[in-house]
């Protein structure tokens, strides 16, 4: 499989060992966490081929030959994706644990939709954040969706 | 001539009077006649059997009449108010396969199988009695346009239909209740009430 960019090749006893176990214990890609193991809470959300997925039920099996994106392949300090970039921008964080979950969900909604509006927001924003940070993530999502399109004319200008 | 029938007449109707009086037709040998099509009480056990699963929680939970997928064996709305969608698989970029994989994950206790999604809005049956269910089921309009045929391979091949028997284990590692028959029964009287033409029964 292909993990932020960098192919990879994993071989695993038993074959549904969640897809979080191997980015974090063997591919030592710490970003993505582990919150309920239940599917629930959403920390462990990542893309596979660009869809937003919860890792702890994912199999691994079910990832060969996949795209699979993390919180570290999403950007960097350097190159901020626009929803790393709103979040530095409007602290969201307080203790910060569940927030690449919600990174990747948010970088998954405004793939598909580039300007939600808060409906869009509640239906696809489903993790769980126990400091409930609820309230500066609906900003940062804005704030993302306007950086993204401010960035995109740029790079349609300069292909 | 005339003579002859004024004597017959009269003793014809005294005739027909006394054998109305003596013989008195006895209810108790009437035999109600039944209209059958087909074997009509074998049939109608199909029915009970195929209803005993369709309204089950493992399939029910999934036929909706408010949008919202059910889940466990008390049927609570889906946690994260999870609902349809447009295409009936979630919403945008949270779709029901962010979590439900093609086959269930016994380490989360998350139940997959392959295109796993709510039935149609057309097909809710939340609510409704097996009649009505079974009015859904036969009516082009509500089922997607499937016949006969179609509808007995979906109800006896589809493989989401037929998670119902393989549901896996729940978020503490129980396993999901079965339906009340088994496999194999359910095909055996999907194609028998079919066969016997998709009579539903008036009671």
């Amino acid at each position: 499989m292909n993990v932020n960019g960098v192919s990879h090749t994993v071989n695993m006893t038993d074959e549904n060992t969640p897809l979080l176990w191997v980015v974090r214990d063997v591919l030592d890609l710490k970003g993505t966490k582990f919150g309920c193991g239940k599917a629930a809470c959403g920390a462990c959300t990542l893309h596979v081929d660009g869809e937003a997925v919860r890792s702890c039920s994912y199999a691994i099996k079910f990832a060969e030959g996949k795209n699979i994106t993390t919180i570290e392949g999403l950007g960097n300090e350097e190159n901020p994706h626009p929803v790393q970039q709103a979040w530095i921008e409007e602290v969201v964080p307080q203790c910060g644990y569940c927030q690449p979950g919600f990174m990747m969900a948010t970088a998954a909604l405004l793939d598909m939709v580039p300007n939600p509006t808060d409906e869009d927001i509640d239906k696809n924003i489903i993790n769980v954040c126990r400091c409930a940070t609820y309230y500066r993530m609906r900003k940062a999502i804005h704030r993302a969706a306007a950086l993204k399109s401010e960035k995109q004319p740029t790079e349609t200008q300069s292909s | 001539m005339k003579a002859k029938i004024t004597f017959i007449l009269p003793f014809l109707f005294t005739a027909g009077i006394i054998l109305a009086i003596n013989i008195k037709p006895n209810p108790g040998e009437y035999q109600p006649i039944i209209y059958e099509s087909g074997n009509s009480s074998e049939a109608k056990e199909a029915f009970d059997k195929m209803m005993d699963v369709l309204t089950h929680e493992r399939c029910m939970n999934c036929h909706p009449n408010d949008n919202v997928p059910k889940q466990g064996e008390d049927s609570h709305p889906h946690y994260f108010d999870m609902a349809r969608g447009e295409n009936n698989m979630g919403f945008q970029a949270t779709k029901c396969t962010t979590c439900h994989q093609k086959e269930n994950n016994n380490y989360s206790g998350v139940p997959g199988a392959p295109h796993w999604s709510l039935a149609p809005a057309a097909m809710g049956w939340q609510g409704l009695s097996r009649t009505e269910i079974a009015q859904k089921l036969l009516n082009k309009e509500t089922n997607g346009g499937k016949n006969h045929a179609e509808l007995i391979k979906h109800m006896t091949e589809d493989e989401l239909v037929l998670w119902a028997w393989e549901p896996g284990v729940d978020a503490n590692g129980t396993p999901r209740e079965l339906p009340p028959v088994s496999k194999a029964e359910f095909k055996t009287a999907v194609e028998l009430w079919f066969e016997n033409g998709a009579v539903i029964p008036s009671k």
